[in-house]
């Protein structure tokens, strides 16, 4: 059975077409990413996933059950972390954690183990007797993302929950989604930042209200059709202007000390020594380049257009 | 390469009480550059900035900003420096150029001025179709130009951007990151902090600060090949977390 299971959703917001029609079917077990900017309706779709907005049209099931009609048995199973989680500024972290503790009714020989394993991951623990308002932007982001995984809910639903962290605690915080995932969890999370796809499951590229990708990381990257290459020269500029002239390249972009360029097709090495000779030694070297999912968006949406 | 230096710092530290946030910093920034700042929560990325802009006294050591010391000169280095933050700090309800007058006035320019500096950055910074929409519905994208308009009305040499790309689409982002490349190609200097690893992946160098002090700096590609890791984010993780992370199980 899927955990979540989205038929033809629609939300508008007044005259905005907030999501146009999305279906989407997450299985049981799955941690599953949502993975597109803002304004591309990912708040949207979680926030109905959690019952908290009611479709224009369509159907949202949670592990089986309609989101409309069952609020109260869904909300039960479901943890949800919102963008702007409320913390209690007053309380210490530590408090906090206790007091979501006591709200989840999590099991007190559960609850030290749990507390202990959260203050490694968020690196927290120095600061637990500090009040949660005197924390800065980073630390909330993971003492909201501790109080939300204080329970293991059936259904994990997060928005953004990697904003603002550093990525040293992104990585342990996507080291614990996995093993949430791995103890039997679904979980559906929302980012902006197109490599944190490749620590998903699935993703639904967003766009616009829009799904324009749907697969693993690693089928989207191997599905993207053009060659890549890492090029180094001398007057990167220059090597840019000469490469985007070229009938076979599809797309360049400027990498600080190197140039991206996307071929229509493999160049061989007499193209390169064509254009090496061309350049008047300014294209010194080119590797081969794997793309990666911002890539792959890119390309989606190119083809959209 | 133009090797002149628009960012100086020589064993720059700061204290505050016994902690020292800022350690024996050295660091040399060229004009032309892209320079990204990266370092975890309280690495001391925030306190050195302040410091470059004059807005936090060091404890110790040297350091100059557009040839000014930052000890003697604050106000002049003010004058030469941009910031742009990661939540722009625009009027919502004033329209793109009302936002622009009201930013040139801060900065003391006259209204002539201010009306050539427009016209500039206008076209400059791609404005046009959104000159009278208001601030507020104006994509994500184009917030992001204006916030860097403004912060180059003064024309300063030097721009500070806090992870300036936070949350765009990737076809704005990219196009954003031209403009910085066009930008510092007429001669200015660009500070960029960032925790998003990608984003680094544009700078022409990066610094990397942990526990005060600058513990890797170099191109991306050099330190990809220096750390054999095939992204920036493996080898701030490897520099910065490795120890902590084989002690965690």
């Amino acid at each position: 059975m899927n955990a979540i299971k989205i038929t033809n959703f629609h939300k508008n917001y007044n005259s905005v077409e907030a999501v146009k029609g999305i279906d989407l079917a997450v299985n049981s077990g799955e941690l599953f990413g949502i993975i597109g900017p803002d304004g591309a309706g990912k708040t949207t779709l979680t926030r109905a996933v959690c019952t908290l907005l009611v479709p224009d049209d369509g159907t949202i099931f949670v592990d089986g059950k309609d989101v409309v009609q069952n609020v109260a048995r869904i909300r039960a199973i479901l943890g949800y972390m919102p963008q702007r989680f409320s913390l209690y500024p007053d309380l210490s972290v530590e408090q906090n954690l206790r007091f979501f503790a006591d709200l989840f009714q999590v099991p007190a020989q559960e609850r030290e183990e749990r507390l202990a394993k959260l203050f490694r991951f968020s690196r927290l623990e120095p600061f637990k007797k500090r009040k949660a308002e005197a924390l800065s932007g980073g630390m909330k982001q993971k003492l909201a993302l501790s109080c939300a995984l204080i329970h293991t809910p059936k259904i994990l639903v997060l928005d953004e929950p990697t904003l603002g962290v550093d990525p040293l605690s992104r990585q342990e915080f996507w080291q614990i989604l996995h093993k949430i995932r791995d103890e039997g969890s679904t979980i559906l999370v929302t980012t902006s930042y197109m490599d944190e796809a490749e620590q998903c499951d699935r993703v639904a590229l967003f766009f616009k209200g829009e799904i324009v990708g749907l697969d693993t990381p690693e089928n989207l990257k191997n599905h993207y059709p053009f060659p890549i290459y890492k090029i180094y020269g001398g007057d990167l500029r220059g090597l840019k202007s000469f490469f985007d002239t070229l009938n076979t390249v599809h797309t360049s972009q400027l990498f600080g000390d190197a140039l991206h360029v996307s071929f229509a097709e493999e160049p061989s090495l007499t193209d390169w020594k064509a254009w090496q000779a061309k350049s008047g030694g300014n294209l010194q070297r080119w590797v081969h380049h794997s793309p990666s999912i911002e890539d792959v968006f890119l390309e989606l949406l190119r083809e959209q257009t | 390469m133009n090797r002149q230096i628009s960012v100086y710092t020589d064993q720059l530290t700061r204290r505050f009480g016994k902690f020292v946030a800022v350690d024996g910093v050295s660091i040399s920034v060229y004009r032309g550059e892209i320079f990204g700042f990266l370092g975890a929560n309280g690495a001391g990325k925030t306190t050195l900035i302040r410091m470059l802009c004059g807005l936090l006294k060091p404890s110790g050591g040297e350091g100059s900003v557009a040839g000014f010391d930052i000890k003697e000169k604050s106000e002049q280095i003010k004058k030469r420096i941009g910031y742009m933050s990661q939540r722009f700090s625009l009027y919502a309800d004033l329209t793109v150029t009302e936002n622009i007058h009201f930013y040139g006035a801060i900065y003391g320019l006259a209204k002539e001025e201010i009306r050539q500096r427009e016209e500039e950055l206008v076209s400059q910074v791609g404005l046009d179709p959104y000159m009278n929409q208001m601030t507020k519905d104006l994509p994500l994208g184009i917030k992001q130009r204006l916030a860097l308009g403004c912060a180059m009305l003064h024309n300063p040499p030097i721009l500070f951007l806090d992870e300036p790309t936070s949350g765009v689409d990737p076809q704005a982002r990219r196009g954003f990151w031209n403009l910085l490349y066009e930008t510092v190609q007429t001669g200015k200097t660009i500070f960029v902090t960032t925790h998003y690893m990608d984003e680094a992946e544009y700078c022409h160098r990066v610094s990397i600060m942990d526990q005060g002090k600058i513990i890797e700096m170099g191109s991306p590609s050099q330190l990809k090949e220096s750390h054999k890791k095939s992204t920036i984010q493996d080898v701030f993780i490897a520099l910065v977390g490795g120890e902590k992370t084989d002690q965690k199980e």
